[in-house]
């Protein structure tokens, strides 16, 4: 009942959704009911077609993710650690830091061609950057006495570096992570609405070309959610991962 | 996300008051792996390695740079983008901060807005490019809708949480000193919130960009971004490799802006004396 409460504006704003487009306040081809809506999406279900797609989107956002957290953490924990690691990459950083990344689609393109490697290819550079500097700035804040007391009871660097250094570079780097998450989204849509022959983005500008708006809708949809729910999710797994702190950011 | 500003601000810190060779040393080191960059990408499109369709060399593509810059197109294409990029940005830094505000004040506000930033935040709302399209047609309006779709929900949850977190002490005091509701908004709360906005905003700052282009790519037309999907069209990589680096000082330079115009705006703030991180 309290979910209800707090969520009626939602429902009420799909009840007007349906409303204005049954009562033709609005063309029904810009804006068809959400019933109709809803019917094509399970049609989608049904022919494979929003699975399929869904399933070729979903890989290439996980594959290009999973590589940017895995080097942007190397770098960024390397940077931090090292001060001629440091002194090498970040004026790299921070010149790649402010550049708009959906500018590297046509890019990726030329290089990888339409298929899944320009994809990944774009989400891995364009996340990396977030994760790496969230892996540096919690590296670097670790506080100086656990530093030291772990030195003092003879720990070696490497030691250091998995229980003292990764543990407390572990806020940020999730944080990091969440924000690369969130452009994973933003790159994958873009980037296969621009050029691609599979893919939610594909899907979306195929049926939007074809005029089946109410198919486009559950398509877009589709795609909210699924950005919702991954964030959702993440920030369930975020949670857990940070009990062991007092307290959580 | 996170501001860079931090990479750089530290090391002059723990160094005691380094020599001045070290100092040239270190001022060496720092630009080297950009020396390194340009010179490795030089070197590879010289080396006949790879052909000028995939990597156009450097000198090439600042010479077409340059033919675009006396044509006049690059002032267009950049004046163009960063006009929409602004006008989003700016709508979404005005609105965002009114509805922020409503919602920390008003209970109505809050009920109505505070499930529509909670689940529209975290979506994709770049998937809703081709509705926008289709309600608005290519030209400005809907570029700089989609901008402001995506922009407008950070500055929104920067606002609220800023709001939110002022100090209860602060408030009383005003009040007690005789404060009317807009004296305690424009003299109290804004300020004291003002470092979490910013940071809000500059957040919404490079999504303003990375949408106008992709906006740009999509719909055609002038912009750094047409002019890139122009380019790719035609399979002029060079004018492809221009586009990005147009694109990279466009957007380096916003993004400084927006870090000096913070450091400005907080000179009060005890931020400014420390090394910012995250």
């Amino acid at each position: 009942m309290k979910m209800l409460y707090r969520y009626l504006p939602l429902v009420l704003l799909a009840v007007f959704w349906e409303m204005a487009a049954r009562l033709e306040l609005v063309s029904s081809s810009a804006l068809p009911p959400l019933s109709d809506v809803i019917v094509s999406w399970i049609d989608l279900i049904k022919t494979g077609e929003l699975t399929g797609n869904t399933g070729a989107s979903l890989y290439r956002a996980a594959m290009g993710l999973l590589l940017a957290i895995v080097i942007g953490t190397v770098l960024g924990i390397g940077m931090a650690w090292s001060k001629p690691v440091n002194v090498l990459l970040s004026p790299i950083v921070e010149i790649f830091y402010p550049l708009p990344k959906s500018a590297l689609i046509p890019v990726t393109v030329i290089w990888l061609g339409f298929g899944n490697g320009s994809k990944i290819l774009l989400i891995f550079l364009g996340c990396m950057i977030p994760v790496t500097i969230g892996a540096f700035n919690g590296a670097r804040s670790s506080e100086q006495t656990l530093v030291w007391s772990a030195r003092s009871m003879g720990a070696n660097r490497l030691r250091m570096l998995w229980d003292v250094v990764l543990p407390s570079a572990l806020p940020e780097l999730l944080n990091g992570i969440r924000t690369a998450l969130a452009l994973s989204f933003i790159l994958l849509v873009s980037s296969e609405l621009i050029v691609a022959r599979e893919g939610l983005g594909y899907l979306i500008g195929f049926l939007g070309a074809n005029g089946s708006y109410d198919a486009m809708y559950a398509v877009v949809l589709t795609v909210a959610f699924l950005g919702f729910a991954a964030d959702r999710g993440y920030q369930m797994l975020m949670n857990r991962m940070l009990q062991w702190r007092e307290q959580t950011p | 996300m996170a501001r860079t500003d931090a990479v750089t601000a530290d090391h002059t810190l723990d160094a005691p008051a380094p020599s001045l060779a070290r100092t040239v040393l270190w001022g060496f080191a720092r630009v080297f792996s950009i020396v390194v960059l340009i010179v490795a990408w030089e070197g590879l499109a010289r080396s006949g390695q790879f052909t000028p369709f995939v990597l156009p060399s450097l000198s090439s593509v600042i010479e077409r740079i340059w033919a675009d810059a006396i044509s006049g197109d690059l002032a267009i294409n950049t004046g163009l983008t960063v006009y929409r990029a602004m006008v989003g940005f700016l709508i979404s830094m005005v609105g965002g901060i009114l509805i922020g505000a409503a919602m920390s004040r008003n209970v109505i506000a809050n009920w109505f807005f505070d499930p529509i930033v909670s689940v529209g935040f975290p979506m994709p709302k770049i998937a809703f490019l081709p509705v926008v399209i289709l309600w608005l047609g290519v030209y400005d309006v809907s570029k700089i809708t989609i901008i402001v779709i995506d922009a407008i929900f950070p500055v929104i949850a920067a606002t609220l949480i800023a709001i939110r977190g002022v100090e209860r002490e602060l408030i009383w005091s005003a009040r007690n000193m005789g404060a009317s509701d807009r004296e305690l908004m424009w003299q109290i709360v804004l300020p004291a919130a003002l470092p979490q906005i910013l940071t809000g905003l500059q957040v919404a700052l490079p999504l303003s960009m990375i949408v106008a282009v992709v906006a740009e790519m999509l719909m055609g037309g002038y912009g750094l971004g047409g002019a890139m999907m122009t380019a790719s069209r035609f399979a002029d990589s060079r004018g492809v490799f221009a586009g990005i680096v147009e694109i990279a000082i466009v957007g380096y330079v916003l993004i400084k802006a927006m870090a000096i115009l913070r450091r400005r705006l907080l000179i009060w703030h005890q931020e400014a004396n420390e090394p910012t991180s995250a």
